[in-house]
Protein backbone atom coordinates (compact mmCIF):
# COMPACT_ATOMS: atom_id res chain seq x y z
CA UNK A 1 0.00 0.00 0.00
CA UNK A 2 1.31 3.47 -0.86
CA UNK A 3 1.88 5.78 2.08
CA UNK A 4 0.10 9.15 1.94
CA UNK A 5 2.34 12.11 1.06
CA UNK A 6 4.20 13.50 4.07
CA UNK A 7 3.09 16.85 5.49
CA UNK A 8 5.82 19.44 4.96
CA UNK A 9 5.03 22.43 7.15
CA UNK A 10 6.25 25.83 6.04
CA UNK A 11 5.41 28.68 8.37
CA UNK A 12 4.65 31.90 6.50
CA UNK A 13 4.76 34.30 9.42
CA UNK A 14 7.54 34.37 12.03
CA UNK A 15 9.21 37.19 13.97
CA UNK A 16 12.36 37.37 16.03
CA UNK A 17 10.72 39.47 18.72
CA UNK A 18 9.25 37.63 21.69
CA UNK A 19 11.89 34.91 21.56
CA UNK A 20 14.31 34.15 24.37
CA UNK A 21 17.71 35.52 23.36
CA UNK A 22 19.74 38.71 23.00
CA UNK A 23 21.16 38.63 19.48
CA UNK A 24 19.72 37.70 16.08
CA UNK A 25 21.76 34.49 16.17
CA UNK A 26 20.48 33.51 19.61
CA UNK A 27 16.90 34.41 18.72
CA UNK A 28 17.01 32.42 15.51
CA UNK A 29 18.48 29.35 17.20
CA UNK A 30 15.71 29.53 19.80
CA UNK A 31 13.08 29.87 17.08
CA UNK A 32 14.36 26.85 15.14
CA UNK A 33 14.55 24.74 18.30
CA UNK A 34 10.84 25.35 19.01
CA UNK A 35 9.95 24.77 15.35
CA UNK A 36 11.73 21.41 15.53
CA UNK A 37 9.46 20.35 18.39
CA UNK A 38 6.48 20.93 16.11
CA UNK A 39 7.88 19.32 12.97
CA UNK A 40 8.06 22.60 11.06
CA UNK A 41 10.44 22.39 8.12
CA UNK A 42 10.82 25.99 7.01
CA UNK A 43 10.23 29.42 8.57
CA UNK A 44 9.64 32.76 6.89
CA UNK A 45 11.07 35.47 9.13
CA UNK A 46 10.45 39.19 8.86
CA UNK A 47 10.95 42.34 10.90
CA UNK A 48 13.57 42.73 13.57
CA UNK A 49 13.21 44.30 16.98
CA UNK A 50 11.93 46.30 18.69
CA UNK A 51 8.62 46.35 16.83
CA UNK A 52 8.39 49.66 14.95
CA UNK A 53 4.99 50.64 13.57
CA UNK A 54 6.23 53.53 11.41
CA UNK A 55 9.95 52.88 11.02
CA UNK A 56 12.35 55.39 9.52
CA UNK A 57 14.35 54.44 6.45
CA UNK A 58 17.35 53.76 8.68
CA UNK A 59 15.25 51.60 10.99
CA UNK A 60 13.96 49.53 8.06
CA UNK A 61 17.54 48.83 7.03
CA UNK A 62 18.62 48.05 10.60
CA UNK A 63 15.75 45.59 11.11
CA UNK A 64 16.40 43.92 7.76
CA UNK A 65 20.03 43.57 8.78
CA UNK A 66 18.91 41.81 11.95
CA UNK A 67 16.91 39.32 9.89
CA UNK A 68 19.76 38.82 7.40
CA UNK A 69 22.06 38.04 10.32
CA UNK A 70 19.49 35.67 11.84
CA UNK A 71 19.18 33.83 8.51
CA UNK A 72 22.90 33.63 7.94
CA UNK A 73 23.36 30.22 9.58
CA UNK A 74 19.92 28.88 8.71
CA UNK A 75 19.46 29.17 4.96
CA UNK A 76 18.52 25.47 4.92
CA UNK A 77 15.64 26.15 7.34
CA UNK A 78 14.45 29.69 6.86
CA UNK A 79 13.76 32.46 4.36
CA UNK A 80 13.23 36.15 4.95
CA UNK A 81 10.91 38.89 3.77
CA UNK A 82 12.22 42.46 3.65
CA UNK A 83 10.44 44.96 5.90
CA UNK A 84 9.40 47.93 3.72
CA UNK A 85 7.13 50.94 4.13
CA UNK A 86 5.07 53.12 1.80
CA UNK A 87 6.16 56.07 3.94
CA UNK A 88 9.70 55.55 2.57
CA UNK A 89 9.26 54.41 -1.00
CA UNK A 90 12.77 55.11 -2.31
CA UNK A 91 14.38 53.52 0.72
CA UNK A 92 12.03 50.55 0.40
CA UNK A 93 13.00 50.05 -3.23
CA UNK A 94 16.64 50.08 -2.19
CA UNK A 95 15.89 47.51 0.51
CA UNK A 96 14.11 45.29 -2.01
CA UNK A 97 17.14 45.41 -4.28
CA UNK A 98 19.58 44.88 -1.43
CA UNK A 99 17.72 42.11 0.41
CA UNK A 100 15.86 40.33 -2.42
CA UNK A 101 17.46 41.03 -5.81
CA UNK A 102 21.01 40.92 -4.41
CA UNK A 103 20.35 39.06 -1.16
CA UNK A 104 18.67 35.90 0.11
CA UNK A 105 15.20 37.26 0.89
CA UNK A 106 12.15 36.15 -1.08
CA UNK A 107 9.34 38.57 -0.21
CA UNK A 108 8.29 41.83 1.38
CA UNK A 109 6.39 42.63 4.55
CA UNK A 110 4.14 45.69 4.82
CA UNK A 111 2.81 46.48 8.26
CA UNK A 112 0.90 49.47 9.64
CA UNK A 113 2.76 52.64 8.58
CA UNK A 114 0.22 53.51 5.87
CA UNK A 115 -2.91 51.84 4.54
CA UNK A 116 -2.26 49.82 1.42
CA UNK A 117 -5.12 51.35 -0.58
CA UNK A 118 -2.91 54.44 -0.93
CA UNK A 119 -1.36 54.50 -4.44
CA UNK A 120 1.90 55.64 -2.87
CA UNK A 121 2.59 51.96 -2.31
CA UNK A 122 2.41 51.05 -6.00
CA UNK A 123 6.12 51.37 -6.90
CA UNK A 124 6.93 48.94 -4.06
CA UNK A 125 4.36 46.43 -5.30
CA UNK A 126 5.58 46.71 -8.91
CA UNK A 127 9.23 46.18 -7.91
CA UNK A 128 8.40 43.17 -5.74
CA UNK A 129 6.26 41.70 -8.52
CA UNK A 130 9.09 42.10 -11.05
CA UNK A 131 11.26 39.95 -8.79
CA UNK A 132 8.39 37.44 -8.22
CA UNK A 133 8.76 38.19 -4.52
CA UNK A 134 5.89 37.35 -2.16
CA UNK A 135 3.94 40.40 -0.95
CA UNK A 136 2.59 40.20 2.58
CA UNK A 137 0.28 42.96 3.87
CA UNK A 138 -0.86 42.99 7.50
CA UNK A 139 -4.62 43.52 7.86
CA UNK A 140 -6.97 43.72 10.81
CA UNK A 141 -10.60 44.61 11.44
CA UNK A 142 -10.79 45.77 15.05
CA UNK A 143 -14.21 46.44 16.46
CA UNK A 144 -12.73 49.26 18.53
CA UNK A 145 -11.00 50.78 15.49
CA UNK A 146 -7.71 50.23 13.68
CA UNK A 147 -4.50 52.24 13.98
CA UNK A 148 -4.54 55.14 11.50
CA UNK A 149 -2.14 53.39 9.08
CA UNK A 150 -3.46 49.89 9.64
CA UNK A 151 -4.99 48.27 6.55
CA UNK A 152 -8.26 46.38 6.46
CA UNK A 153 -8.90 43.56 3.97
CA UNK A 154 -10.93 45.94 1.78
CA UNK A 155 -7.82 48.11 1.47
CA UNK A 156 -5.96 45.10 0.13
CA UNK A 157 -8.80 44.41 -2.30
CA UNK A 158 -8.37 47.97 -3.60
CA UNK A 159 -4.64 47.34 -4.01
CA UNK A 160 -5.32 44.03 -5.75
CA UNK A 161 -7.61 45.76 -8.22
CA UNK A 162 -4.70 47.99 -9.28
CA UNK A 163 -2.39 44.95 -9.56
CA UNK A 164 -4.72 42.17 -10.74
CA UNK A 165 -1.98 39.76 -11.83
CA UNK A 166 0.18 40.15 -8.73
CA UNK A 167 -0.30 37.60 -5.93
CA UNK A 168 -0.95 39.27 -2.57
CA UNK A 169 -1.22 37.85 0.95
CA UNK A 170 -3.89 39.11 3.33
CA UNK A 171 -2.09 39.00 6.68
CA UNK A 172 -4.21 37.63 9.57
CA UNK A 173 -7.24 37.47 7.21
CA UNK A 174 -8.24 40.65 8.98
CA UNK A 175 -8.34 38.95 12.40
CA UNK A 176 -12.13 39.00 12.19
CA UNK A 177 -11.86 36.17 9.68
CA UNK A 178 -15.55 35.82 8.92
CA UNK A 179 -15.52 39.35 7.51
CA UNK A 180 -12.02 39.00 6.06
CA UNK A 181 -12.81 35.87 4.05
CA UNK A 182 -15.96 37.46 2.62
CA UNK A 183 -14.06 40.63 1.75
CA UNK A 184 -11.35 38.93 -0.32
CA UNK A 185 -13.52 36.12 -1.70
CA UNK A 186 -14.05 37.66 -5.14
CA UNK A 187 -10.41 38.72 -5.57
CA UNK A 188 -8.55 35.64 -6.80
CA UNK A 189 -5.04 37.11 -6.57
CA UNK A 190 -5.38 37.42 -2.78
CA UNK A 191 -4.40 34.49 -0.56
CA UNK A 192 -5.03 34.53 3.17
CA UNK A 193 -2.66 34.07 6.11
CA UNK A 194 -4.08 32.10 9.05
CA UNK A 195 -1.65 33.55 11.58
CA UNK A 196 -1.89 35.74 14.60
CA UNK A 197 -5.42 35.32 15.88
CA UNK A 198 -6.93 33.10 18.54
CA UNK A 199 -7.40 29.49 17.42
CA UNK A 200 -11.12 29.94 16.89
CA UNK A 201 -12.69 26.81 15.48
CA UNK A 202 -14.27 26.98 12.05
CA UNK A 203 -11.83 29.47 10.51
CA UNK A 204 -10.16 26.97 8.20
CA UNK A 205 -13.39 25.19 7.31
CA UNK A 206 -15.01 28.45 6.22
CA UNK A 207 -11.91 29.48 4.28
CA UNK A 208 -11.80 26.18 2.39
CA UNK A 209 -15.52 26.43 1.66
CA UNK A 210 -15.42 30.02 0.41
CA UNK A 211 -11.94 30.40 -1.13
CA UNK A 212 -10.95 26.85 -1.96
CA UNK A 213 -7.91 25.20 -0.37
CA UNK A 214 -5.30 26.78 -2.65
CA UNK A 215 -5.64 30.36 -1.38
CA UNK A 216 -4.95 29.51 2.27
CA UNK A 217 -1.49 29.72 3.87
CA UNK A 218 -0.53 28.45 7.32
CA UNK A 219 1.44 30.92 9.41
CA UNK A 220 1.91 31.39 13.14
CA UNK A 221 3.02 34.95 13.99
CA UNK A 222 5.53 33.64 16.53
CA UNK A 223 6.85 34.84 18.95
CA UNK A 224 3.73 36.83 19.96
CA UNK A 225 1.76 33.69 19.16
CA UNK A 226 2.78 30.08 19.61
CA UNK A 227 3.20 27.50 16.88
CA UNK A 228 0.76 25.36 18.87
CA UNK A 229 -2.32 27.54 18.82
CA UNK A 230 -1.86 28.41 15.16
CA UNK A 231 -1.14 24.88 13.95
CA UNK A 232 -4.23 23.79 15.87
CA UNK A 233 -6.43 25.79 13.51
CA UNK A 234 -5.36 23.43 10.72
CA UNK A 235 -4.93 20.27 12.80
CA UNK A 236 -8.44 20.49 14.28
CA UNK A 237 -10.17 21.48 11.05
CA UNK A 238 -12.58 19.07 9.40
CA UNK A 239 -10.88 19.11 6.00
CA UNK A 240 -9.32 16.49 3.73
CA UNK A 241 -5.69 15.38 4.19
CA UNK A 242 -4.89 16.84 0.77
CA UNK A 243 -6.31 20.23 1.74
CA UNK A 244 -4.40 20.10 5.02
CA UNK A 245 -1.13 19.44 3.20
CA UNK A 246 -1.85 22.29 0.81
CA UNK A 247 -2.51 24.76 3.62
CA UNK A 248 0.41 23.68 5.80
CA UNK A 249 3.01 24.00 3.07
CA UNK A 250 2.20 23.13 -0.54
CA UNK A 251 0.52 26.45 -1.27
CA UNK A 252 3.37 28.54 0.09
CA UNK A 253 5.93 26.45 -1.78
CA UNK A 254 3.95 26.98 -4.98
CA UNK A 255 3.83 30.73 -4.39
CA UNK A 256 7.58 30.91 -3.75
CA UNK A 257 8.66 28.45 -6.44
CA UNK A 258 9.40 31.09 -9.13
CA UNK A 259 11.66 33.19 -6.93
CA UNK A 260 13.31 30.19 -5.29
CA UNK A 261 14.05 28.69 -8.71
CA UNK A 262 15.45 32.04 -9.85
CA UNK A 263 17.74 32.04 -6.83
CA UNK A 264 18.71 28.41 -7.35
CA UNK A 265 17.23 27.26 -4.05
CA UNK A 266 16.35 23.54 -4.09
CA UNK A 267 12.71 22.89 -3.29
CA UNK A 268 13.08 19.34 -1.96
CA UNK B 1 -5.20 14.59 30.06
CA UNK B 2 -7.89 16.47 31.98
CA UNK B 3 -9.43 19.46 30.25
CA UNK B 4 -10.86 21.98 32.71
CA UNK B 5 -12.44 24.23 30.12
CA UNK B 6 -15.01 23.06 27.59
CA UNK B 7 -18.52 24.23 26.77
CA UNK B 8 -21.72 22.61 25.55
CA UNK B 9 -24.65 24.08 23.62
CA UNK B 10 -24.30 26.89 21.07
CA UNK B 11 -22.01 29.90 20.96
CA UNK B 12 -24.41 32.80 20.36
CA UNK B 13 -22.62 34.25 17.32
CA UNK B 14 -21.49 31.29 15.23
CA UNK B 15 -22.11 27.58 14.83
CA UNK B 16 -18.95 25.73 15.81
CA UNK B 17 -17.71 22.51 14.17
CA UNK B 18 -17.85 20.61 17.48
CA UNK B 19 -20.89 22.12 19.17
CA UNK B 20 -22.73 18.79 19.20
CA UNK B 21 -21.72 16.99 22.41
CA UNK B 22 -21.02 13.67 20.71
CA UNK B 23 -18.67 15.33 18.22
CA UNK B 24 -16.89 17.21 21.01
CA UNK B 25 -16.45 14.04 23.06
CA UNK B 26 -15.01 12.20 20.04
CA UNK B 27 -12.53 15.00 19.40
CA UNK B 28 -11.46 15.13 23.04
CA UNK B 29 -10.96 11.36 23.12
CA UNK B 30 -8.82 11.56 19.99
CA UNK B 31 -6.56 13.96 21.89
CA UNK B 32 -6.31 11.68 24.91
CA UNK B 33 -8.63 13.65 27.17
CA UNK B 34 -10.09 11.41 29.86
CA UNK B 35 -12.13 14.03 31.68
CA UNK B 36 -13.47 17.42 30.61
CA UNK B 37 -15.19 20.03 32.78
CA UNK B 38 -18.10 21.36 30.78
CA UNK B 39 -19.94 24.61 31.22
CA UNK B 40 -22.69 25.89 28.97
CA UNK B 41 -22.59 28.69 26.43
CA UNK B 42 -26.22 29.29 27.43
CA UNK B 43 -24.95 30.46 30.80
CA UNK B 44 -23.55 33.61 29.23
CA UNK B 45 -26.80 35.33 28.31
CA UNK B 46 -29.74 33.21 29.50
CA UNK B 47 -31.57 34.36 32.63
CA UNK B 48 -33.11 30.95 33.37
CA UNK B 49 -29.83 29.62 34.68
CA UNK B 50 -31.57 26.76 36.51
CA UNK B 51 -32.82 25.52 33.13
CA UNK B 52 -29.35 25.93 31.63
CA UNK B 53 -27.81 23.81 34.37
CA UNK B 54 -30.52 21.16 34.15
CA UNK B 55 -29.90 20.76 30.42
CA UNK B 56 -26.13 20.75 30.94
CA UNK B 57 -26.31 17.96 33.51
CA UNK B 58 -28.60 15.93 31.24
CA UNK B 59 -26.35 16.43 28.21
CA UNK B 60 -23.30 15.31 30.15
CA UNK B 61 -25.15 12.18 31.34
CA UNK B 62 -26.53 11.37 27.89
CA UNK B 63 -23.57 12.16 25.66
CA UNK B 64 -20.60 12.41 27.98
CA UNK B 65 -19.51 8.75 27.90
CA UNK B 66 -18.14 9.28 31.39
CA UNK B 67 -15.86 12.02 30.15
CA UNK B 68 -17.92 15.21 30.56
CA UNK B 69 -18.23 16.62 34.09
CA UNK B 70 -20.93 19.30 34.30
CA UNK B 71 -19.96 22.64 35.83
CA UNK B 72 -23.02 24.79 36.40
CA UNK B 73 -23.40 28.49 35.85
CA UNK B 74 -24.22 30.77 38.77
CA UNK B 75 -25.01 34.43 38.26
CA UNK B 76 -25.02 36.30 41.59
CA UNK B 77 -26.90 39.25 40.11
CA UNK B 78 -30.01 37.10 39.57
CA UNK B 79 -32.73 36.77 42.23
CA UNK B 80 -32.36 33.70 44.44
CA UNK B 81 -28.99 32.70 42.97
CA UNK B 82 -28.15 30.58 46.06
CA UNK B 83 -30.85 28.16 44.95
CA UNK B 84 -29.01 27.70 41.62
CA UNK B 85 -25.83 27.00 43.54
CA UNK B 86 -27.63 24.55 45.84
CA UNK B 87 -29.04 22.64 42.88
CA UNK B 88 -25.62 22.46 41.24
CA UNK B 89 -24.26 20.90 44.39
CA UNK B 90 -27.09 18.79 45.77
CA UNK B 91 -29.22 17.84 42.76
CA UNK B 92 -26.72 17.73 39.90
CA UNK B 93 -23.77 16.72 42.11
CA UNK B 94 -21.44 19.03 40.25
CA UNK B 95 -17.92 19.46 41.66
CA UNK B 96 -17.90 23.13 40.86
CA UNK B 97 -19.52 26.16 39.30
CA UNK B 98 -18.49 28.57 36.54
CA UNK B 99 -18.98 32.32 36.69
CA UNK B 100 -18.84 34.91 33.91
CA UNK B 101 -18.60 38.25 35.76
CA UNK B 102 -18.18 40.32 32.60
CA UNK B 103 -21.20 38.84 30.80
CA UNK B 104 -23.24 39.11 34.01
CA UNK B 105 -22.28 42.69 34.71
CA UNK B 106 -20.26 42.75 37.94
CA UNK B 107 -16.64 43.07 39.02
CA UNK B 108 -14.82 40.73 41.38
CA UNK B 109 -14.93 43.34 44.14
CA UNK B 110 -18.74 43.18 44.16
CA UNK B 111 -20.16 42.03 47.52
CA UNK B 112 -22.52 39.66 45.72
CA UNK B 113 -19.50 37.83 44.34
CA UNK B 114 -18.02 37.65 47.84
CA UNK B 115 -21.25 36.06 49.05
CA UNK B 116 -21.11 33.55 46.20
CA UNK B 117 -17.54 32.62 47.12
CA UNK B 118 -18.57 32.15 50.77
CA UNK B 119 -21.35 29.79 49.80
CA UNK B 120 -19.19 27.88 47.31
CA UNK B 121 -16.43 27.49 49.89
CA UNK B 122 -18.93 26.27 52.51
CA UNK B 123 -20.07 23.60 50.07
CA UNK B 124 -16.51 22.74 48.91
CA UNK B 125 -17.39 23.68 45.37
CA UNK B 126 -14.63 24.68 43.00
CA UNK B 127 -15.24 28.10 41.44
CA UNK B 128 -14.19 28.64 37.84
CA UNK B 129 -13.84 32.32 36.96
CA UNK B 130 -13.88 32.98 33.22
CA UNK B 131 -11.84 36.04 32.29
CA UNK B 132 -12.91 36.26 28.64
CA UNK B 133 -14.61 34.23 25.95
CA UNK B 134 -12.97 35.68 22.85
CA UNK B 135 -10.54 38.29 21.59
CA UNK B 136 -12.01 41.64 22.53
CA UNK B 137 -11.06 43.02 19.11
CA UNK B 138 -13.27 40.62 17.20
CA UNK B 139 -16.44 40.78 19.28
CA UNK B 140 -19.84 41.49 17.79
CA UNK B 141 -20.16 45.29 17.68
CA UNK B 142 -23.40 45.19 19.69
CA UNK B 143 -22.02 42.85 22.36
CA UNK B 144 -18.68 44.18 23.44
CA UNK B 145 -17.63 42.59 26.73
CA UNK B 146 -14.30 43.59 28.29
CA UNK B 147 -12.24 40.93 30.08
CA UNK B 148 -12.50 40.41 33.83
CA UNK B 149 -9.74 41.87 36.00
CA UNK B 150 -8.69 38.85 38.09
CA UNK B 151 -6.43 40.79 40.48
CA UNK B 152 -8.98 40.91 43.37
CA UNK B 153 -8.93 37.10 43.52
CA UNK B 154 -5.67 37.16 45.46
CA UNK B 155 -7.28 38.83 48.47
CA UNK B 156 -10.61 37.03 48.07
CA UNK B 157 -8.93 33.64 48.24
CA UNK B 158 -6.69 34.67 51.12
CA UNK B 159 -9.78 35.44 53.23
CA UNK B 160 -11.39 32.01 52.56
CA UNK B 161 -9.20 29.15 53.64
CA UNK B 162 -11.15 26.39 51.91
CA UNK B 163 -11.87 28.18 48.65
CA UNK B 164 -10.36 26.85 45.43
CA UNK B 165 -10.55 28.88 42.23
CA UNK B 166 -9.70 27.93 38.65
CA UNK B 167 -9.09 30.91 36.41
CA UNK B 168 -10.08 30.25 32.79
CA UNK B 169 -9.09 32.09 29.61
CA UNK B 170 -6.70 34.53 31.27
CA UNK B 171 -4.26 36.07 28.78
CA UNK B 172 -1.45 36.23 31.30
CA UNK B 173 2.15 36.48 30.14
CA UNK B 174 5.00 34.59 31.84
CA UNK B 175 6.56 37.82 33.09
CA UNK B 176 3.31 39.31 34.42
CA UNK B 177 3.49 40.28 38.08
CA UNK B 178 -0.17 39.35 38.40
CA UNK B 179 0.54 35.78 37.25
CA UNK B 180 3.06 35.41 40.05
CA UNK B 181 0.69 36.90 42.63
CA UNK B 182 -2.14 34.61 41.58
CA UNK B 183 0.10 31.55 41.72
CA UNK B 184 1.50 32.55 45.09
CA UNK B 185 -2.02 32.91 46.46
CA UNK B 186 -1.87 29.14 46.74
CA UNK B 187 -5.38 28.04 45.87
CA UNK B 188 -5.77 29.58 42.43
CA UNK B 189 -5.18 27.36 39.41
CA UNK B 190 -4.84 28.88 35.93
CA UNK B 191 -5.74 27.21 32.66
CA UNK B 192 -3.71 27.26 29.48
CA UNK B 193 -6.39 28.17 26.94
CA UNK B 194 -5.49 31.82 26.38
CA UNK B 195 -1.83 31.68 27.39
CA UNK B 196 -0.13 32.72 24.17
CA UNK B 197 3.30 33.19 22.69
CA UNK B 198 6.04 30.94 21.49
CA UNK B 199 6.55 27.96 23.76
CA UNK B 200 4.46 29.76 26.34
CA UNK B 201 4.18 26.91 28.82
CA UNK B 202 7.94 26.46 28.86
CA UNK B 203 8.26 30.12 29.83
CA UNK B 204 5.38 30.03 32.33
CA UNK B 205 6.87 27.03 34.12
CA UNK B 206 10.26 28.75 34.19
CA UNK B 207 8.61 31.82 35.73
CA UNK B 208 6.17 30.37 38.28
CA UNK B 209 6.53 26.58 38.24
CA UNK B 210 3.99 24.03 37.05
CA UNK B 211 2.02 23.39 40.22
CA UNK B 212 -0.88 25.78 39.55
CA UNK B 213 -1.18 25.38 35.79
CA UNK B 214 -3.91 23.16 34.36
CA UNK B 215 -4.98 22.29 30.84
CA UNK B 216 -7.92 24.12 29.36
CA UNK B 217 -8.85 23.93 25.70
CA UNK B 218 -11.82 26.31 25.56
CA UNK B 219 -13.28 23.86 23.04
CA UNK B 220 -15.38 23.90 21.01
CA UNK B 221 -14.88 27.67 20.65
CA UNK B 222 -11.15 27.08 20.23
CA UNK B 223 -9.62 24.33 18.12
CA UNK B 224 -9.15 21.55 20.68
CA UNK B 225 -5.75 20.46 19.37
CA UNK B 226 -4.20 23.68 20.71
CA UNK B 227 -4.17 22.41 24.29
CA UNK B 228 -2.15 19.31 23.48
CA UNK B 229 0.12 21.10 21.01
CA UNK B 230 1.01 23.72 23.64
CA UNK B 231 2.38 20.94 25.84
CA UNK B 232 4.31 19.53 22.88
CA UNK B 233 5.76 22.94 22.00
CA UNK B 234 6.87 23.53 25.59
CA UNK B 235 9.22 20.54 25.72
CA UNK B 236 8.70 20.26 29.48
CA UNK B 237 10.30 17.83 31.87
CA UNK B 238 8.12 14.77 32.28
CA UNK B 239 7.08 15.70 35.82
CA UNK B 240 5.94 19.18 34.79
CA UNK B 241 4.15 17.80 31.74
CA UNK B 242 2.26 15.26 33.86
CA UNK B 243 1.40 17.84 36.49
CA UNK B 244 -0.14 20.24 33.99
CA UNK B 245 -1.83 17.56 31.92
CA UNK B 246 -3.51 15.82 34.84
CA UNK B 247 -1.76 15.77 38.19
CA UNK B 248 -2.65 19.27 39.31
CA UNK B 249 -6.35 18.71 38.66
CA UNK B 250 -6.22 15.43 40.56
CA UNK B 251 -4.63 17.28 43.49
CA UNK B 252 -7.27 19.97 43.27
CA UNK B 253 -10.06 17.38 43.25
CA UNK B 254 -8.38 15.40 46.00
CA UNK B 255 -8.23 18.39 48.28
CA UNK B 256 -11.92 19.00 47.58
CA UNK B 257 -12.85 15.44 48.54
CA UNK B 258 -10.80 15.71 51.73
CA UNK B 259 -12.80 18.77 52.70
CA UNK B 260 -16.09 17.02 51.95
CA UNK B 261 -15.18 13.93 54.01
Amino acid sequence: MTEPPRERIWDLHCHLSGMPGRTPDELMAALVARADRMGIERLIVFMGYPMAMDPSADELRRQNDQVLQALSHWHHRAFGFAYVSPNHVEASLREIDRCIRDGPMVGIKLWVARRCNDPAIDPIIRRAAELRAAIFQHTWIKVGGNHPGESRPEDLVALAARHPTTPLICGHTGGDWERGIRTVRATPNISIDLAGSDPTAGFVEMAVRELGPRRILYGSDVGGRGFASQLAKVRSAAISPADRRAILGDNLRAMLTPILRAKGVPLH
Amino acid sequence: MIDTNVYLSCWPFRRLPLDEPAALVAALKRLGVTQAWAGSFDGLLHRDVAGVNLRLAAACRTHGEGLLIPIGTVNPTLPDWPEDLRRCHEEHEMPGIRVHPNYHGYRLGDPRFAALLDEAARRSLIVQVVVAMEDERTQHPLVRVPPVDPAPLVALVARRSSLRVVLLNASLKPADVLLRKLVEAGRIWIDTAMMEGISVLERVVAAVGSERIVVGSHAPFFAPDAALLKLQEAGLKEADHRAIAEGNVRSLMGSRRERED
